[in-house]
């Protein structure tokens, strides 16, 4: 009873610091410097259309770099702490309905191919690599919901997200060795701004970031699916 | 004036889901409010002008999340019997 | 009557789920609640930054016909919070996917969901 009396005085502290917060707070009229850099050179020296592309991929290169690395620790500690299901006991769903089986050989090519359009066309339209991925890792929940026993092949996820990861570091010390800075984008040419081959590097990288955080997570969620069928 | 009745609205659903999350007996329901929470929340980016944060909190917040949290009540639930 | 704009209604929302979701982790007892309520507090947090970018009458950041190429300064919201807050998504599915296994395999060596039964770590 005292700790919940704690509780509700801390979180009484904490709304009158925000209340306070709020109170002397005025709107921006308008850009503070570094945002009105970017906005204002984001097509002449990294040839997006879409700035926010523009500011994830090349000004603000490096926090993808490590977000791309804690979401690979994250699939690592899920797929090692789900592993030891050798013994794998036959159960016995019931067949999935006819609807949902045709419905998934219908959509399934659909939803891939919608997914590879997202991150392919990250620098022209709202888009990129995590929404892309996250499109393609939905695509394989629905062919595991119409059939719980799929077979994945595991060596083909992990090879595909490895090689993505390892190719994204690569392209990062390229751009460093060709004397741009690490993830520079300008060692591919930078093509008129709206064209599907423009913005130098960034649709291989959204590309690479695509395929990597789709495999992820299909790879998550197949784990967690096998876990269901052990012991 | 039309947004800002459209932007209440929303909030006042989602503060309603977070609540709700907090008081339901049951852990199922939780979850699917916190789902719910997620795709509203994606609405209200949109009319906040951020096309690509709502893309990514629809796909991410709303779909991965929610079948996460299935997976492993359902796991959780199938042990016990 | 100025104080009810969007950033506003935006800022508020955030406040009060942040709010929320620190209550729930605080004071509930079974393991997957503790976890809803993080997720409810993450979205919460991202909520409020996203809403500190916006800025009245201006467009979302994609350059295309109707805006042109130049003084784009002044039509466009602030670009840097979205791109911190499409991070924060991503890392927040990671974080929470983790703590779901964790919450699995405590469930498998002690048959209790409540944290209660957990004492080793108490001194």
């Amino acid at each position: 009873m005292y700790k919940n009396l704690f509780i509700i005085v801390i979180l009484a502290g904490l709304g009158i610091l925000l209340g306070r917060f709020l109170l002397t707070h005025h709107e921006n009229t308008s850009l503070p410097e570094l945002p009105a850099y970017y906005t204002d050179n984001a097509d002449h020296e990294v040839g997006a259309a879409n700035v926010v592309t523009a500011v994830v991929v090349t000004y603000r290169g490096f926090d993808t770099l490590g977000e791309v690395t804690i979401l690979f620790v994250a699939a690592s500690l899920i797929a090692m702490f789900l592993k030891n299901g050798l013994v794998r006991k036959e159960r016995d769903p019931r067949p999935s309905s006819v609807i949902l089986s045709t419905a998934q050989k219908l959509l399934f090519p659909l939803i891939v191919l919608f997914g590879v359009y997202v991150f392919a066309n990250g620098h022209l339209t709202p888009g990129g690599g995590f929404q892309g991925g996250a499109i393609i890792a939905t695509g394989f929940l629905l062919l595991l919901m119409a059939n719980p026993q799929a077979e994945f092949k595991h060596g083909l996820f992990n090879s595909i997200e490895s090689i993505s990861g390892i190719s994204y570091v690569v392209i990062g010390i390229l751009g460093a060795i060709l004397g741009l800075g690490f993830l520079d984008n300008r060692f591919l040419p930078l093509g008129h701004l709206g064209r599907l081959f423009s913005a130098g590097a960034i649709p291989v990288i959204y590309s690479l970031i695509g395929l990597k955080v789709g495999a992820e997570l299909s790879n998550i969620l197949h784990h967690l699916n096998e876990v269901q069928n052990e012991e | 004036m039309g947004t800002i009745i459209l932007a209440i609205i929303l909030s006042l659903i989602m503060i309603f889901m977070a609540v709700a999350a907090l008081l339901v007996r049951r852990v199922r329901t939780a979850v699917l409010a916190s789902g719910i929470l997620s795709l509203i929340a994606s609405i209200l980016y949109l009319l906040l002008a951020a096309p690509d944060v709502a893309m990514t909190e629809a796909a991410i917040g709303s779909g991965l999340t929610t079948i996460i949290f299935f997976y492993v009540i359902n796991k959780i639930r199938r042990s016990d019997v | 009557m100025e104080y009810i704009s969007l950033q506003n209604i935006g800022l508020v929302t955030g406040f009060l789920l942040i709010l929320t979701g620190l209550y729930g982790a605080l004071t509930n007892k079974n393991i997957l609640r503790i976890i809803v309520s993080f997720t409810i507090f993450d979205a919460g947090l991202n909520l409020v930054i996203v809403a500190l970018s916006y800025m009245k009458g201006r467009v979302a950041p994609i350059i295309d016909k109707t805006t042109g190429i130049h003084h784009l300064s002044d039509k466009f919201v602030d670009p840097v919070p979205q791109a911190l807050v499409l991070t924060s998504i991503v890392i927040g599915v990671g974080v929470t996917g983790v703590m779901l296994t964790y919450a699995l395999k405590m469930f498998k060596t002690r048959q209790s969901l409540d944290i209660k039964d957990f004492k080793e770590t108490k001194w």
